[in-house]
C-alpha cells in the first residue's frame, strides 16, 4: 500500500479517526505523517500521551487550527495560550474552555466524535447555567434597546441585570 | 475496618467474592467522576497558594457535609503519609501512580473505611470521585459516586458548561467526566488465543482495554481492564449500559471457553493448574510477573473447583500482597529487587499453605 498523500512511499502509518460519527482511514508514509504532525515514533522521542494529545489538539489537518497557531490569545484567568494547551495536552482552568471554544471544537470532535454534552447537569450548577443564560439574554436585550434609543426600556433592563448579578454572586459565595 | 487496615493489611472492599456478581471473572467495577472548581487553575498549574485554597474548599465541603457516607471518610494529605504508604494505596488501586508520587500538603485522598470510596484531591483534576466494588456492579458504583458528587456540589462550585458538560483538565475527560471500568480475569480466553479476536474491535465501540494498573500498563496475569473512552455526547447511563453489555458478553465467552477447556482438555488443564500451585508453594525466589502468571492459573483452578480450600478472595489479596510496597511493608523496611523476590516467594508460600491446611 502506498501513502495517501505522496503516493510514492510505502504507507506505514495507519490512522483511524472518528469524525461526526463517520470513520476515516488514512494510510501515510512516515515523512508525510511527520508533516502532518502525526509522527509519534521518531527516533529520539518516545510515544507519550501529551504528544499524542498534542497531535489531537491541532494538526495541519484543519485550516482553522493553522489560523490559531498564529493566534497569541491567552486565557484571561490562567494565562495559558492555545500553543501551551497543545504542548501539554491539558487546559489550564475551566475558563480556558470558553476562551478557546472554537479552537477546541474540532479537537473534541476528533476525540469523542461529538462536541455536545448530553449527560448529567449539576443540581446547583445547573441553576447557575440557567441564570447565566438569562443574563446573556438580558444583555442582548439591553444592547438592542440602546440601539433603538429606547432609553427608558434600557434602564429597566439594566436594573434587571443588576438584580440578577446580585443573585448570581450570592449563588457563587454560598 | 479502618484506614490502618488498608495501610497495614492486604484487604480492601473490591476483593470480596460474592455470589451473583460474576466475581469469578469480573474482579471489580469502578466509576470515576472528574470534577473541578470553577475558575481555579487545574492542579498541574497549581502553586502552594492556589493548591491550599482548593484543598481548603474541598476540606470544608467534606467536614460540613450532612451525609454520613461522605463526612465519615478520612482525609489523608500526602505530606503526612510516607512514600511507602502512598505506594500501598497505588497497589490497592485507590490512587493513581502519578498521584502517589506527590508529597504536597494540598494533594491527598478522602478514603472510606473499607476503601470502596476513594476521592483523589488535586490529582489531574481537583476532584476525582472513585467508587470501587467487587464483581459486576456498575449501577451500584455509579449511584454511590453520584451521591458523593451531589453532596460535594452542595458546597463547591463545579466547573460546568451547558455545551461541554463538566470541564476537565484533559479534553479526553470533558462532558460526563466519567470513566467506568471493569477489571476482568480472562485466563481461558488467553489460553485459547482468542484475546486479540475478542478485543480487536473494542475501540469502535468507544471503549478501550488496558492492563492491571491502567493507562500504559501491560496485560499481566490475564487481568484486563475495560473502560469507556468517550465522555462527551453520551449520557452516563448509556456509558454504563454499554460497558455492562460488553462485559456480560465477554463473561459469556470466558465461561464457554472455561467449560470447553474442562471438557476437552481436562488433563492438560489440571496439569497446568497443579504445576502452577506446585511452583508457587515451593519456589524460593520469584519475580512479580512470574508470580502473577502462576497465580492466574491457580485462580482458574480455584474457580473451576480443581483446587479446593483456597478462596477466590484470597487470590485477590495475594495479587496485591506480592507487590513491592506491600512486601516491604510486611518486611518492615526497604528491600532491593532480589530480596523482594525472595520475600515474595516466602509470602506466597505462607499464605497459600496456611489457607489450604
Amino acid at each position: 500500500m502506498f501513502c495517501d498523500d505522496c503516493k510514492q512511499n510505502p504507507a506505514t502509518v495507519h490512522l483511524t479517526q472518528m469524525l461526526n460519527g463517520k470513520k476515516i482511514d488514512m494510510h501515510l508514509c512516515p515523512e508525510c505523517a511527520a508533516k502532518k504532525g502525526l509522527m509519534l515514533f521518531t527516533n529520539d522521542k518516545q510515544f507519550s500521551i501529551p504528544n499524542f494529545l498534542g497531535s489531537f489538539l491541532g494538526s495541519e489537518f484543519n485550516l482553522k487550527d493553522m489560523q490559531t497557531m498564529a493566534n497569541p490569545k491567552t486565557c484571561n484567568n490562567c494565562g495559558m495560550s492555545f500553543a501551551d494547551i497543545r504542548q501539554t495536552g491539558k487546559l489550564g482552568c475551566s475558563e480556558c474552555y470558553e476562551a478557546f471554544d472554537s479552537e477546541l471544537e474540532p479537537t473534541l470532535r476528533r476525540i469523542h466524535g461529538n462536541s455536545k454534552h448530553l449527560g448529567k447537569i449539576p443540581l446547583r450548577g445547573g441553576e447557575r447555567v440557567f441564570l447565566k443564560k438569562e443574563m446573556d439574554e438580558l444583555k442582548l436585550e439591553l444592547q438592542k434597546a440602546i440601539r433603538e434609543e429606547s432609553y427608558e426600556q434600557a434602564a429597566e433592563i439594566r436594573d434587571k441585570i443588576k438584580e440578577l448579578e446580585k443573585v448570581i454572586n450570592e449563588e457563587g459565595s454560598r | 475496618m479502618s484506614n490502618e487496615d488498608i495501610f497495614n493489611g492486604n484487604w480492601v472492599a473490591w476483593m470480596k467474592s460474592q455470589a451473583g456478581l460474576e466475581t469469578d471473572i469480573v474482579i471489580s467495577s469502578r466509576i470515576r467522576l472528574a470534577r473541578n472548581l470553577q475558575g481555579m487553575p487545574f492542579p498541574f498549574l497549581m502553586n502552594a497558594e492556589t493548591g491550599n485554597k482548593s484543598m481548603q474548599a474541598i476540606t470544608e465541603a467534606w467536614q460540613n457535609s450532612e451525609n454520613d457516607a461522605l463526612s465519615s471518610m478520612d482525609m489523608i494529605t500526602f505530606d503526612q503519609v510516607p512514600a511507602l504508604d502512598r505506594h500501598i494505596l497505588v497497589e490497592k488501586h485507590l490512587i493513581s501512580p502519578e498521584h502517589g508520587l506527590s508529597e504536597d500538603p494540598y494533594r491527598g485522598l478522602l478514603l472510606s473505611k473499607d476503601g470502596s470510596i476513594a476521592i483523589m484531591i488535586n490529582e489531574e483534576d481537583h476532584l476525582r470521585i472513585q467508587v470501587l466494588l467487587p464483581g459486576l456492579q456498575m449501577e451500584q458504583c455509579y449511584e454511590l459516586a453520584q451521591t458523593m458528587d451531589d453532596e460535594l456540589e452542595k458546597r463547591l462550585n463545579f466547573a460546568f458548561d451547558e455545551q461541554r458538560g463538566y470541564l476537565t483538565s484533559c479534553p479526553t475527560n470533558v462532558g460526563t467526566g466519567m470513566r467506568a471500568s471493569v477489571m476482568l480475569h480472562l485466563p481461558a480466553i488467553a489460553i485459547s488465543g482468542q484475546r486479540n479476536r475478542i478485543f480487536q474491535n473494542i475501540n469502535q465501540l468507544g471503549m478501550t482495554v488496558r492492563g492491571l494498573y491502567g493507562e500504559g500498563t501491560d496485560i499481566i496475569g490475564n487481568y484486563v481492564q475495560l473502560s469507556n473512552q468517550i465522555t462527551l455526547g453520551q449520557t452516563e447511563n448509556e456509558i454504563i449500559t454499554n460497558l455492562g453489555i460488553i462485559s456480560r458478553q465477554i463473561v459469556e465467552q470466558e465461561t464457554i471457553l472455561r467449560r470447553s477447556l474442562q471438557e476437552e482438555m481436562r488433563y492438560q488443564l489440571e496439569d497446568r493448574v497443579g504445576r502452577a500451585y506446585g511452583i508457587l508453594t515451593n519456589a524460593r525466589v520469584m519475580n512479580s510477573n512470574e508470580a502473577l502468571t502462576l497465580l492466574s492459573d491457580v485462580r482458574l483452578g480455584v474457580d473451576l473447583g480443581i483446587i479446593e480450600g483456597i478462596s477466590p478472595q484470597l487470590i485477590n489479596q495475594l495479587v496485591v500482597a506480592i507487590k513491592p510496597a506491600h512486601l516491604q511493608k510486611r518486611a518492615g523496611g526497604e528491600m532491593e529487587a532480589f530480596m523482594r523476590d525472595v520475600k515474595r516467594a516466602e509470602v506466597i508460600k505462607e499464605i497459600l499453605l496456611k489457607s489450604s491446611r
